[in-house]
Order: C-alpha cells, then sequence, then structure tokens
C-alpha cells in the first residue's frame, strides 16, 4: 500500500506528507469504494440463491448451504459441522431441530441419532454461483421480450436520429436560406424542454396518433434531440465548403453530397452522438413508463421496475437482471470512458 | 509517408462489402430527389434536409409545449382535447387556494404543496453537496495524479448507469438486512436501521444517492475548466511564493467561477425535476416524504384514479417556468463568459 | 469548345456589389488570366462563371448558350480550388472517379481517364493513397487531375499554386503551360502572383473593386498599362510616379517641368488627349519603370539623394528621393553606392507613360 501511495502521491513525495497528500489519498481511495463498490456488491449479489440473500450478516461471495439426502428421510437434510462431546468434527445431517439441542444423523451412518448444542455446529458451505437467477427469468417471465424490446427501442432510436439529426445539421450548416436562424433560435430555445414539463400534452398527442402502447410511440418524440442537431452543426462547420463546391462541379448531387462527402467527415461526431443516443434511450424510464401498459411490451427499465414495485420482491432475479441492464452501459464505460469524458468536457452534454 | 497496409486494405474492402445494400438504397434514394432538386433548386433542397427533424420537433416537442398552455385551463379526465371541458384558471386557483399560506396542508392541494416543498430543500441541498463533492473531487483529479484517467473513470461511473439501476443497487444496499446495516454492525450499531421506511432517512436517502449518481458528470466539467487554466499562472504564484491555499483563493477558484456558475445551473436545472431514481427507490414514500414535483406531476396526469390531466399541466407549466428561469440565468451566464473571452 | 462570354454580369451580396458590369470574351483554347489586389472579386467572377453562385445581372453564354440558370454540374467546366478540396475520405483513384461516376460513365472507360490523367500528372504510384498521405504538390496534381479526367469545356483555377513553397511552384507552373499547350483547352486561372500571370496568360484581366480596368496580352499591359492603376500593378518593383506640369505642347513631344523645376520632354505621336488637346499648365503623372532608369550623368539627368540601397547581386535596388518624391531604380550589376551619396538618375531613352488627373494614359505616349 505504501509502495501505491507512493506511486499515486509522488507530487509532494521526499519532501514528507503534506496534509493535502492525506486528503487526496482518502478522497480516492473512498471514491474507488463507493463508486464501485454497490456495483461490484451487486454483481455478487446477483449469483446468491434466495436464501443466501436472506441471510444476515451477509457473506460477499455466493455461498450455499450443503444438503444431502439421507437413507430413510425423504427431504434433502443439511449438513453441519458438528463438534462431538469429545473435541473431535464430523460431518452431520440435520433431522430437526428442538430448542437449543439438534438431533443429527451421519449421512453415512443414519441410524444413529446424535443430539448437538446447535452452538456447537457449523452449517457447511460451498462457493457456488446460482446461475439460475439469469436463466429462469428469460424462460419463466417476460425479460427475453423487455430485452428485445429495449434493443429495438435503442437501435432504431440511434438510427433515426443520426439520420434525422444529421440532414438537419447539414441543412443549418452548408445553405444559406431566409428562416435561418429563427429555425436555430427555435432549436436552442427548445433545447432545455425537459420531458416532465410537457408530459401531459405529449401523452395525448401519442395517444391521437395511435401510438399509445408502441414501442414507435417511445422512439418518436426523442429522435429529433436538439443536442443532436447542434453537436453535428457544430462539427459540420468545420468541413470546408470549398469540398462542397468542388463536389457540385463534380455533378454529385445535394443528396450525394451529403452522403457521400458530408456523412463521412462526420463519423467522429456522429459517434460520439451514437453513443451518447444508445445510452439515453437504454436508460430511458419515465416515458416508456407512461407510454406502455402492456406487459409484453415493457422495456428492460419499465419491466425492472415494476417487478422490484411488487410486494413480494423475488430478490434474486431483480438483481439479476439489473445486472443484465447494467452491461451495455458498462460495455459502453469500459470501452468508449475516453471518448465519452472528452465529449462531455467539449460540449457539457449528458 | 507511409503506405496504406494490407491489413488496412482488406478491412476496408470489408466494410465496402457491408456498405453495398446500403450503398445501393441511398442510389435509389437519390433517383427521385435528383428530380426535387431539378424543380426546387439547391436551395429547396435545404427545406428537403430539414423537413424530417423539424416535423418530429414541432409534432413532439413544440406542439406539446403549445397544447400544454390550453390543457392548464381545462378540465374533466379525457385526454382528447375535444372531450375536455373550458375551465379557465380553475386548475391554477386550485392549487392556490389555501387556508393558511404558511401551512402546505391546509391547501387544497397539499400533495402539490409538499411536493413543492420537498423538491424545493431536495434542490438546495442536493445541489449544495454534489457541487462541494464535485469540487474536491476536480481539485484533487487535477493534483499530479498517476492514471489520473482511471481516477477520473472511477468518479464518473455511475454517470451512466440508468436511473432504474441506480435506484436497485441502493434499495439492495439500504435495505434493512442491506450491506450498509451490515457495514455499520461491524462497527457495533446492533439495531438495524431503516432507511427506506423511516421518514427520517428516506430524504436524505434520496439525496445521498442521487449525489452518488451524478457528481461525476459536474466533477469531469470543473476539471475541464481547471485544466483550462493556464500553467504559466501557478508557475508564477509559485516564484512569488504564495501560499497554496492564497493560490486556491485568488487564482483557482476566480478562474473557474464562470465554470462553477454553469454547474450550478445546470445542476439546479436536473434536480427540479428529479424523478427516475426517487421513483425506483423510495416510490415517493413512506408516505409524501420523497414526493417530488415530477412524479406529483406524473401521478396526477397518469398514475392516480382520481387523474387529473389539467391540473398536472398547471403544475408542469408552473415548474416548466422555474426551468425557463434558470435557463435564461444560464445562456445569460454563457453569453458574459463568451463576451469576457473576446475581450 | 470552351468560349465564354460575358456581357454586364453583376453580383451583389445584399447591399455590397462586389462584381459591376463585367464584360468578357474568352476565346475557345484561351489562357486568359485574372489578377487584382486581394478582394476585387476575382474569386466571385469565377466562381459566377462556375455556376457556383448565381449572377444578380447580366449574360453568362458558354459556346454561345446562354447558361445564367444552368447548374455547376451541367456547365461542362471544371474547377481546382486554392485548397484543393480534394475529398480527404477517398483515395486518390476515387477523387479522380467520383465526377465521372455521377455521371454514369460505365467503369472501364473510368479506369481507363483515370490512367490517362495520372500518367500525364505522374501520380500513378498514389493513386490508392488518401490525400491525406500526400505532400502538397502531389495533392496540387490530383487537384488537376481530379479536373482533367472530367475532358471539361474549361478550367477554372482559383489560385492553384498559392499553397505550394517557391521552387515548387516555378515548375509547377512550367508543367502547367505545357499541361496546358497539349490539351489545348480553355482556362481561367486566378492568381496574386504578377510573374504567374506574364507567363501563363495569353491574355491578362486586371480587375479591380469590382470592375475590369484592362485586359490584354501580357506585354500590352507591361508596355501600354491603360491607366495609372495597371501601370502601377503591372511589373515589379512598381512603376514610379512623379506629378508634373505641362509647360509646352510641341508637335511629337510634350514637355513638363516636374519637382524641383527639372524638365522632361516626352515624345508624343498624338497630343490629343481624349477629344481636347494637352495644354500648358495642365497637370500630368508621368511614369517610369524602375528597371529604364540608368545611372548616368548627362544633361538632363535627375540628381537625386540616396535613401536605401539593396544590393541583390545580379542588380542593385536604389531607393532614392527626388524633391520629396520617391524615386526607384534597378540597375544591372553591383555599384558602389551608399544612402546618403547624391547620384543622378538618367531617363534618357526610357519609355514615359503620361497619364491625365483621372489616371488614364495620354494616347500615344
Ligand atoms: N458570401 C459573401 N457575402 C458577402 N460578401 C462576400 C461574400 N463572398 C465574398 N464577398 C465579398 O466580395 C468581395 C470579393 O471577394 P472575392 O473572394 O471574389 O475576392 P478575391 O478577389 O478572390 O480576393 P483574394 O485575392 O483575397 O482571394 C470581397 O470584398 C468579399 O468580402
Ligand atoms: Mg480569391
Amino acid at each position: 500500500m505504501g509502495a501505491a501511495a507512493r506511486f499515486i502521491l509522488r507530487r509532494k513525495g521526499g519532501k514528507g506528507w503534506h496534509w493535502t497528500d492525506i486528503v487526496t489519498w482518502v478522497w480516492l481511495t473512498g471514491g474507488l469504494i463507493i463508486m464501485f463498490g454497490p456495483a461490484v456488491w451487486l454483481g455478487f449479489s446477483s449469483f446468491k440463491t434466495p436464501a443466501a440473500l436472506a441471510e444476515f450478516p451477509p457473506s460477499i461471495l455466493p455461498y450455499v448451504t450443503s444438503q444431502a439426502t439421507v437413507e430413510g428421510y425423504d427431504k434433502p437434510l443439511q449438513l453441519f459441522n458438528a463438534k462431538m462431546p469429545d473435541g473431535s468434527t464430523r460431518v452431520l445431517a440435520e433431522v430437526r431441530r428442538i430448542g437449543i439441542m439438534s438431533q443429527m444423523v451421519d449421512p453415512k451412518a443414519p441410524g444413529e441419532i446424535v443430539r448437538i448444542n446447535i452452538n456447537d455446529r457449523q452449517p457447511v458451505r460451498t462457493l457456488s454461483f446460482a446461475t439460475s437467477n439469469y436463466t429462469e427469468p428469460f424462460v419463466h417471465f417476460d425479460f427475453l421480450r423487455y430485452l428485445w424490446n429495449s434493443v429495438f427501442v435503442t437501435v432504431t432510436a440511434t438510427l433515426i436520429t443520426l439520420v434525422v439529426n444529421s440532414m438537419a445539421a447539414f441543412a443549418l450548416s452548408k445553405y444559406e436560406f431566409r428562416g435561418r436562424s429563427a429555425a436555430m433560435l427555435i432549436i436552442l430555445a427548445t433545447l432545455m424542454v425537459p420531458l416532465s414539463v410537457i408530459m401531459v400534452p405529449l401523452y395525448s398527442i401519442i395517444s391521437s396518433l395511435g401510438l399509445f402502447n408502441s414501442l414507435w410511440g417511445v422512439i418518436l418524440p426523442t429522435v429529433a434531440t436538439p443536442t443532436g442537431v447542434f453537436i453535428l452543426r457544430q462539427y459540420m462547420l468545420t468541413i470546408p465548403d470549398e469540398l462542397i463546391d468542388a463536389a457540385r462541379m463534380d455533378k454529385a448531387s445535394e443528396w450525394q453530397i451529403y452522403w457521400r462527402i458530408v456523412l463521412p467527415l462526420t463519423a467522429p461526431a456522429l459517434a460520439v452522438l451514437a453513443i451518447f443516443s444508445v445510452v439515453w434511450r437504454w436508460n430511458d424510464f419515465l416515458w416508456p413508463l407512461i407510454v406502455l401498459s402492456r406487459r409484453e411490451l415493457y422495456t428492460l427499465q419499465v419491466g425492472l421496475s415494476i417487478y422490484s414495485g411488487e410486494l413480494n420482491v423475488q430478490w434474486h432475479f431483480i438483481l439479476a437482471m439489473t445486472v443484465v441492464t447494467m452491461i451495455p452501459v458498462v460495455l459502453v464505460f469500459i470501452f468508449l470512458q475516453r471518448f465519452i469524458t472528452t465529449g462531455i468536457a467539449g460540449t457539457g452534454l449528458k | 509517408m507511409t503506405s496504406p497496409s494490407p491489413t488496412s486494405s482488406s478491412s476496408s474492402r470489408l466494410g465496402a462489402l457491408l456498405m453495398a445494400p446500403v450503398n445501393a438504397l441511398m442510389r435509389l434514394i437519390d433517383v427521385p430527389l435528383r428530380g426535387l432538386q431539378k424543380s426546387t433548386g439547391i436551395g429547396g433542397m435545404a427545406a428537403f434536409f430539414l423537413a424530417p427533424n423539424m416535423l418530429i420537433f414541432g409534432i413532439f416537442v413544440l406542439l406539446p409545449l403549445v397544447i400544454n398552455f390550453v390543457y392548464s385551463m381545462t378540465g374533466g379526465t379525457a385526454f382528447f382535447l375535444a372531450e375536455r371541458n373550458f375551465v379557465g384558471g380553475e386548475q391554477y386557483a386550485r392549487l392556490f387556494t389555501c387556508q393558511n399560506y404558511l401551512d402546505p396542508m391546509s391547501c387544497q392541494e397539499d400533495a402539490f404543496w409538499t411536493a413543492v416543498g420537498n423538491t424545493f430543500w431536495f434542490v438546495i441541498l442536493q445541489v449544495a453537496l454534489m457541487i462541494l463533492t464535485a469540487l474536491i473531487t476536480a481539485l484533487i483529479l487535477n493534483r499530479d495524479l498517476a492514471a489520473r484517467s482511471f481516477w477520473r473513470a472511477v468518479f464518473f461511473f455511475p454517470v451512466l448507469l440508468s436511473p432504474v439501476v441506480v435506484g436497485l443497487i441502493w434499495k439492495w444496499i439500504l435495505q434493512r438486512q442491506g450491506l450498509l446495516n451490515f457495514i455499520l454492525f461491524q462497527f457495533g450499531d446492533t439495531e438495524p436501521y431503516t432507511w427506506l421506511t423511516d421518514r427520517t432517512w428516506t430524504f436524505a436517502a434520496t439525496i445521498g444517492v442521487s449525489i452518488w449518481a451524478h457528481m461525476g458528470f459536474y466533477a469531469l466539467i470543473l476539471l475541464a475548466g481547471l485544466q483550462a487554466i493556464p500553467k504559466d499562472l501557478y508557475e508564477a504564484a509559485e516564484m512569488d511564493g504564495t501560499k497554496p491555499a492564497r493560490v486556491f483563493w485568488r487564482i483557482t477558484l476566480p478562474l473557474l467561477a464562470p465554470n462553477l456558475l454553469v454547474v450550478v445551473v445546470l445542476a439546479l436545472i436536473r434536480a427540479v425535476q428529479i424523478f427516475d431514481e426517487v421513483y425506483v427507490l423510495t416510490g415517493g414514500g413512506p408516505g409524501t416524504s420523497t414526493l417530488y414535483l415530477t412524479q406529483y406531476i406524473y401521478e396526477t396526469g397518469f398514475a392516480s384514479a382520481l387523474r387529473n390531466p389539467g391540473l398536472a399541466a398547471a403544475a408542469s407549466i408552473l415548474m416548466g417556468s422555474v426551468l425557463v428561469v434558470l435557463t435564461l440565468i444560464q445562456l445569460g451566464i454563457g453569453r458574459k463568459n463568451e463576451n469576457k473571452g473576446k475581450r | 469548345m470552351g468560349e465564354i462570354k460575358l456581357t454586364d454580369v453583376k453580383k451583389s451580396y445584399g447591399a455590397v456589389d462586389v462584381l459591376k458590369d463585367i464584360n468578357l470574351h474568352i476565346n475557345d483554347g484561351e489562357f486568359v488570366v485574372f489578377v487584382g489586389p486581394s478582394g476585387c472579386g476575382k474569386s466571385t467572377l469565377l466562381r459566377t462563371i462556375a455556376g457556383l453562385e448565381k449572377v444578380t445581372g447580366g449574360e453568362i453564354e458558354i459556346d454561345g448558350k446562354r447558361v445564367n440558370e444552368v447548374t455547376a454540374a451541367d456547365r461542362g467546366l471544371a474547377m481546382v480550388f486554392q485548397s484543393y478540396a480534394l475529398y480527404p475520405h477517398m483515395s486518390v483513384r476515387q477523387n479522380l472517379a467520383f465526377g465521372l461516376e455521377n455521371s454514369n460513365m460505365p467503369k472501364p472507360e473510368i479506369a481507363e481517364r483515370i490512367q490517362e490523367a495520372a500518367r500525364m500528372l505522374e501520380i500513378e504510384p498514389y493513386l490508392e493513397r488518401r490525400p491525406g498521405q500526400l505532400s502538397g504538390g502531389q495533392r496540387q496534381r490530383v487537384a488537376i487531375g481530379r479536373a482533367i479526367v472530367r475532358r471539361p469545356t474549361a478550367f477554372l483555377l482559383d489560385e492553384p499554386l498559392s499553397n505550394l513553397d517557391a521552387e515548387l511552384r516555378v515548375s509547377t507552373r512550367a508543367e502547367l503551360a505545357a499541361l496546358h499547350a497539349r490539351i489545348g483547352s480553355t482556362m481561367i486561372y486566378v492568381t496574386h502572383d504578377q510573374v504567374e500571370a506574364m507567363t501563363l496568360a495569353h491574355r491578362i484581366v486586371v480587375m479591380r473593386a469590382g470592375r475590369i480596368e484592362q485586359v490584354g496580352t501580357p506585354l500590352e499591359l507591361y508596355n501600354t498599362p491603360a491607366n495609372r492603376f495597371v501601370a502601377g500593378f503591372i511589373g515589379a518593383p512598381h512603376m514610379n510616379f512623379l506629378s508634373g506640369e505641362v509647360q509646352e505642347v510641341e508637335t511629337g513631344s510634350v514637355t513638363l517641368v516636374i519637382g524641383g523645376g527639372h524638365r522632361l520632354t516626352v515624345p508624343l505621336a498624338d497630343h490629343k488627349l481624349r477629344g481636347h488637346k494637352l495644354k500648358a499648365g495642365e497637370k500630368l503623372t508621368v511614369g517610369i519603370r524602375p528597371q529604364h532608369i540608368t545611372l548616368e550623368n548627362n544633361p538632363g539627368s535627375l540628381p537625386v539623394k540616396v535613401r536605401l540601397v539593396e544590393a541583390l547581386g545580379s542588380e542593385t535596388v536604389i531607393h532614392a528621393d527626388l524633391n520629396g518624391e520617391k524615386l526607384l531604380a534597378v540597375v544591372q550589376g553591383q555599384k558602389q553606392i551608399v544612402p546618403g551619396d547624391e547620384v543622378h538618375f538618367s531617363l534618357a531613352g526610357a519609355p514615359l507613360h503620361l497619364f491625365d488627373q483621372n489616371g488614364l494614359r495620354v494616347k500615344g505616349a
């Protein structure tokens, strides 16, 4: 730890410990635990059986108590490490418990019943990952359906966003026309209209268009993002106009100029927008919650929140499905983190 | 000068193969569009490119914005405007009818005023604490750290998580037999806390969780601001033998101030709209102790049996006007910063 | 064919008139160069011919057909841009092919034309590279190649050499001249560089503030500039201008008094100045090219005070002062002169140019 700390805190190193070095060290270590800890805890918990989840104090890794079928007993019996009166330890199966005494049998010789104080026995536990937490919701519940809905919404909305926003950005950056500044102004003004302000009338529009209880009702209101138009336009302004003139001299139609010249050159900005759009749409909650009321249409986020809000929460499934929901975003985070952080620092969007 | 390597050319060949159907489609689209271009001219094509975005934008953003005002002046439970009866300012009057203006519970819409009060305190506390932690984090990340991008990623990680996931993670940790109680138990606290069912704790829990989820974003922007401060200023201060604390108060903070202001307003705008995480974490409860404005609007408009879309619209307009004021402040700050940059 | 005719062409951006009544006739196969100070409207004129800008008045004809309403794509012209404007995401080959594909040319023919242009411009080794992987000179060739493969009726080139270093510019200039001789298409060429204009052009068009000042062959412009602006613009260093007053008008010559009371006699074929005769007392400007001044002390030579001497080896540039008026001389060889010296500038045998008070050339001078 000392070496690591010296490595981390090399700035004032050598001159002894300045108080800021200590604060830095505490803050970073604390941050590491607090920021990553919950997600890691979630990950481990998602592999525990319902019984292990109910345990208090909880163990970090997913353990299960071992059981054995013993001749003469219908149900499997739980195994314990029992301390015998003579001081030796044996693995015994518990038949029943009476008060503080436990009646146990040796699984290999089930004839004789041994009585042990419950404080003298420890359950036998083995590390085991309850993968059924993951497989069952897909088979017995609609989670596969939800997953598909989420993927569909995310992919479709992102594709439409990219096409529609880039077309608009092209018009707003490479053409002079009357009303251009008016269009820009409207977009700027509504940059800050949040869903929470317009959800009631938007709902009525969606229903009158027949899009209530339809994934398109979730997708369409999100695709004309002013933010997207903004980033793309900003980027397209840096493409020299001479290139477009050259293409016009080369007999390219305006659509070809958009498709073959401007779009390929906007690729970096399109990538940033695509990443953000994927994260936004994957994470959307309130609007899908309003538009989708039929179970088979739920997205993962809606499905999760509905299941977790039920009276009898089946935490083992919920936790596993939370992990599934988290995975795409974590992947995006791991592989595209640098892209995203510079994107945010540059544009202040989220 | 590098000549293209064989791998890059073969991968580009693969790309070309994948793009072939798309290119064919685009060529197909081009045929009618060339015709269109002939008749409208080059300038007319601008309208064509703008149209889809503006259409969607108009239908799903501008139109609702306008309809919202109409909605707020109609009554009934129907959603179609034609089936709604005009009531004038009745919805607003209802929101503002109170016996005693100092006591929210005496108002006719006591839930609204509870939500307003909760949101108010939430916004104040969450933004203050979050910006403070974000500032400290940014200052620390701005030090000469090894593996700075790793540490930046650590604090940024929760930002991308969906609010539902955030809510569930913490619901799991804060439950009666959860991790937090276990940790406290290790430190000798035998009585488990009921974080999510006890009025005293839920409010704090929502603040803490939302700070956890969003702090990294603001730290990132502040860090960018810190890194934009010219290094030679610090070197000059060091040459003058200025004390670190003085450097912070006299150089870092004043130069960071514009960024800090933008970040505060941005955080305010977002905090006013808090919903998703809290909805999953506490559902607004226990009672109405964590009922915030967006949830009030949502439940009044859609979820409750006694739904009243008009009342929800009126409340959303009130919330919207707060956001407009905040946005104008933000744009004003942005303009001022820009001018400063020019001078 | 590549005959281009401009009649009263006007262009304005809002209230700003950028082109004012341009009349110009360019013959097929001609190499025409537009020169003029920055912002005078050269590029704008070229772009209106190209069809990238719409004219606000007047008429453009190509091969006898009015093309005002024809789009850039359909005018059959090709343009080489100052920044080259190569598509950065396409290989050189794709850059050359783009325009041909757009006119639905069969693939084998495209390949053939690219091959031919690449051979002509010696860019064959780079065909698969992206523009970003080429040097400035190579990019420039690709830009010209992109125009050549189109086999346009005319080439429009907007300062195509200005991004090259001096040496490369000289060699590319020669190649461009050879290229024109070989293809024989009409070329319209915009430049700032006088040497380019003088060496390349059949005819030079001198522009100022949206107007054409003079059109003529390089030597016409050099020898008989139509006005003071053209006289000062063509030739380097600039022509010297001395103000003077007509003292005496004789048949075949006119005598002027210039600063310091010196007299200058200028031979004049026809002393009529646009209808009216030169009269004694009239104010005129005399123009003398620095290269025509010699360092001889003979009767009638001007005593000047040397201010600055620039020795270039093969020639010496002398900045001098004649009664408060600046006078520049470029003399052959190396001279033992230092600032402060008094020397004599001889104008004997130098072609003198006379301009009236409006800056227009006095006929016959
Ligand atoms: N889109 C425009 N809007 C308004 N004015 C313009 C526009 N384009 C050009 N101008 C003006 O027209 C005038 C001529 O510009 P042009 O580019 O033709 O000059 P130029 O002779 O090519 O100059 P240079 O030698 O510097 O390239 C300039 O004064 C310029 O400011
Ligand atoms: Mg120009």
